[in-house]
């Protein structure tokens, strides 16, 4: 080989630092695909806070100020998790209240074990599109809530309807907004694989 | 192409190895080429296997009602009466589940990128060998471990009192972390970290070697079709295993270290683990066949003897492919409640795809229009692959329609779909590039009656199994099920046997490849003549151990 020759020769050696930038350029591309995995987590849960994707309720320290002549009506569901041994229903089907208008509504839980029990609700409302304008002053799903054996609670939601929901497309022709809970149960939490009592069918009711 | 004036021929090692043991050879191999040739031979041993599990599936289906899950179960696992039909049910599963593992991680990863990729794609762009020849060689070694720790899940204990995890190869909570308590899931998410790490690494090393170590004068727009197919590839790789290494180290702590990411009761969500899953799974259906679509270029170019029609089309479309696929992954997921305008997104989107691939497809047939033609064994599955890919691909485009998807998903319309792009698809293109790439990597001429024979059996075969799964998806029967109603016994029956045709076609290829090394016909440099320009078929075949000592200069 002549000396011409070998200046063309490729390899590690002649490309050392270029082969450099270009791993390091993949593995932060990596390392930066992997968090952002992660990073999915709180930011699709504060996107959801923002825009009320998904049905997220808003959650607000003061009571509307503006109270609108249209009503709206707003309808109760409860829905209870296998393995949490609650009755959870809603006091009161439905109401029709007056847009902004902040009103105080209940729910009962009944601990039907024998042993104490908690439980923390999740939430949303449909349509969807509403859940930018359904604001919560104060909720019982805020908080995990304890119930002893045998014992009933009712459980208040402080919420009210955004007066601002009358004016985009999507949602001022919705007369009807349904609030719904499903309370799940809160253990302690155990890693799954290690817990030899859970059963195949529970994880299929979820 | 461009044409090249290499100057090859200059075979002396002026490195002055000692030869290699069998050890060092194989073992701590460096090359390029040695390492493909290891990938190919796991790739033919996984696709057996894998394709095993696939006929006991069909024998299963063959008839209504439960054939021979219950005695598999009462032979591997030792159940016994009704708890071997049980066991059987979820054995079932478990083979849905590892058929797909092994198809997709095992066989047509390693057959094209770790295979043919890491045999020809040093070669096609001018360069000695890999950037890394040493991480070359951890990637293959680490995908053994993963294969054997897949393999191992389906011998522990999945849910209580059944072997092996189920619930195929997307493995959602929550029956992957409360359904499944038993160390077998473990395993399978330890496996896919595995394959995955040797896959990035992959990835990484084909990325430096293609933007690094190009001859002089070959410029990425003068690249072989194949080098930019296994770039676009390297990068989605890079971009979308680590979500999928994130989505399953959650589900991994989800179930052993008492996190809840995915699980409700404690403010996580089960959605989330499809959103992550399927942002790596849908970029990896196009890792897994756009390798192929730079082979079929290049075999359709040779044996039409003309260059490729719109090469700078063709590679566009295959970036605009990638691309595109990062963002159409909801399309999986119609049917978990998302809002309306999100699923007219997704339609949108994943229909835009059909632009860049059509482009693909008709750019092939515009390449053989009037083309001089020759219907060698590497051209008939190229021309297999484009039919059948674009049934599959015309299947697709329905799918992606939010509103008929919610009465197709889940059903063995969707089964139908992807076997067409995959099993008849990239699985064609494996073929095509095997009897194409075969001469020149052994030295020897396959048979091209046995090659022939393999296309044609393999074509009514495949085209058996899954052709009539469209008519049961569009009947209403559901994947994933040990059992049907009497109603879609006819198609399932034709099904299975069309599977048992597939597997001879695989014992056929197997003959043709023992065949061609018993009788060493000797191929020379080019078998294909002057349609087949790319550099690697200017090098002697088999190529010598290190090629371009002096680089091939691109004019």
């Amino acid at each position: 080989m002549s000396e011409t020759k070998k200046t063309e020769k490729s390899g590690p050696v002649g490309h050392g630092k270029r082969n450099g930038a270009v791993v390091a350029m993949c593995c932060s591309f990596v390392i930066g695909m992997g968090a952002m995995a992660y990073a999915a987590v709180p930011l699709y849960e504060m996107f959801c806070k923002v825009t009320g994707y998904g049905g997220t309720t808003q959650r607000v320290e003061q009571a509307s100020d503006v109270v609108l002549d249209q009503t709206i009506k707003v309808r109760f569901d409860a829905n209870v998790a296998p393995g949490l041994p609650w009755t959870f229903t809603p006091v009161q089907r439905e109401i029709e209240l007056k847009i902004g208008e902040t009103v105080q509504v209940f729910y009962k839980a009944r601990n039907n074990a024998s042993r104490p029990t908690t439980g923390q609700a999740t939430f949303n409302v449909t349509p969807e599109a509403t859940g930018a304008y359904f604001n919560k002053v104060q909720c019982f799903c805020f908080t995990e809530t304890t119930l002893k054996p045998g014992e009933e609670m009712e459980m208040p939601v402080v919420f009210f309807v955004d007066p601002e929901i009358v004016k985009p497309v999507e949602t001022k022709g919705v007369h009807t907004i349904t609030l719904s809970y499903t309370f799940f149960p809160r253990e302690a939490s155990k890693p799954v694989a290690a817990a030899a009592d859970v059963k195949a069918d529970d994880a299929n009711n979820l | 192409m461009a044409g090249t004036s290499a100057a090859h021929g200059d075979h002396h090692d002026h490195h002055e190895h000692k030869p290699l043991t069998f050890f060092q050879r194989w073992f701590l191999s460096t090359n390029h080429k040695d390492i493909g040739t290891l990938y190919l031979i796991f790739a033919i041993c996984a696709g057996i296997i894998g394709g095993t599990l696939s006929i006991f599936m069909r024998m299963e289906l063959q008839e209504p009602g439960i054939q021979i899950f219950h005695g598999l179960a009462q032979m591997v696992y030792g159940f016994e009466g009704d708890a071997a039909i049980d066991g059987g049910k979820h054995m079932f599963n478990v083979f849905t589940t590892a058929h797909a593992l092994i198809m997709i991680f095992f066989m047509v990863m390693p057959a094209l990128i770790g295979g043919f990729a890491n045999w020809m794609v040093p070669i096609m762009i001018g360069a000695p060998d890999m950037a890394f020849p040493r991480m070359n060689n951890i990637s293959f070694w680490l995908i053994i471990p993963a294969f054997l720790l897949v393999l191992l899940s389906m011998f522990v204990e999945g849910p209580a009192g059944a072997y092996g995890a189920g619930g195929g190869w997307t493995i959602y909570p929550p029956f992957s972390t409360a359904g499944q308590p038993g160390p077998a899931m473990d395993l399978v998410i330890l496996g896919l970290h595995i394959a995955g790490a040797s896959s990035i690494l992959g990835a990484i090393n084909f990325i430096t070697t293609i933007l690094n170590m190009r001859a002089p004068g070959m410029t990425l727009h003068k690249m072989p079709l194949f080098a930019w197919s296994v770039l676009i590839t390297a990068f989605l790789l890079l971009l979308s295993l680590p979500v999928l290494a994130g989505g399953i180290t959650m589900l991994l702590t989800d179930r052993n270290f008492g996190t809840a990411f995915f699980a409700p009761e404690n403010g996580g969500d089960p959605i989330l683990f499809q959103h992550l899953f399927w942002f790596f799974g849908h970029p990896e259906v196009y890792i897994l066949i756009l390798p192929g679509f730079g082979i079929i270029s290049h075999i359709v170019s040779t044996f039409s003897r003309k260059p490729i029609f719109g090469y700078l089309g063709m590679a566009y479309a295959m970036v605009a492919i990638g691309a595109v696929g990062f963002v159409v992954w909801a399309h999986h997921m119609y049917t978990v409640g998302m809002s309306l305008d999100t699923q007219r997104y997704f339609v949108f989107a994943t229909m835009v795809i059909a632009i860049p691939t059509g482009i693909k497809i008709f750019s092939w047939i515009a390449t053989m229009w009037g083309g001089s033609i020759r219907f060698t064994t590497p051209m008939v599955w190229a021309i297999g692959f484009i039919f059948l890919f674009t049934v599959g691909g015309v299947t697709g485009v329905q799918l992606a329609n939010a509103g008929l998807d919610r009465a197709l998903h889940d059903t063995y319309y969707v089964v139908a779909h992807f076997h067409y792009v995959l099993s008849l698809g990239a699985v064609f293109a494996i073929f095509a590039a095997w009897y194409y790439w075969f001469p020149k990597m052994s030295g020897y001429m396959y048979s091209e009656f046995i090659g022939k024979l393999h296309f044609w059996v393999m074509f009514i075969g495949v085209n058996l199994v899954f052709f009539p799964q469209h008519f049961l998806g569009l009947a209403g029967m559901p994947r994933r099920y040990i059992d049907y109603p009497d109603a879609f016994a006819g198609w399932n029956a034709v099904s299975s046997y069309g599977s048992y045709i597939a597997g001879v076609g695989v014992l056929i290829f197997l003959f043709g490849v023992f065949e061609a090394f018993a009788k060493k016909r000797v191929a020379g440099d080019n078998p294909w003549g002057e349609g087949a320009n790319t550099l690697e078929w200017q090098l002697s075949s088999p190529p010598p151990f290190h090629q371009w000592e002096q680089l091939p200069r691109i004019k």
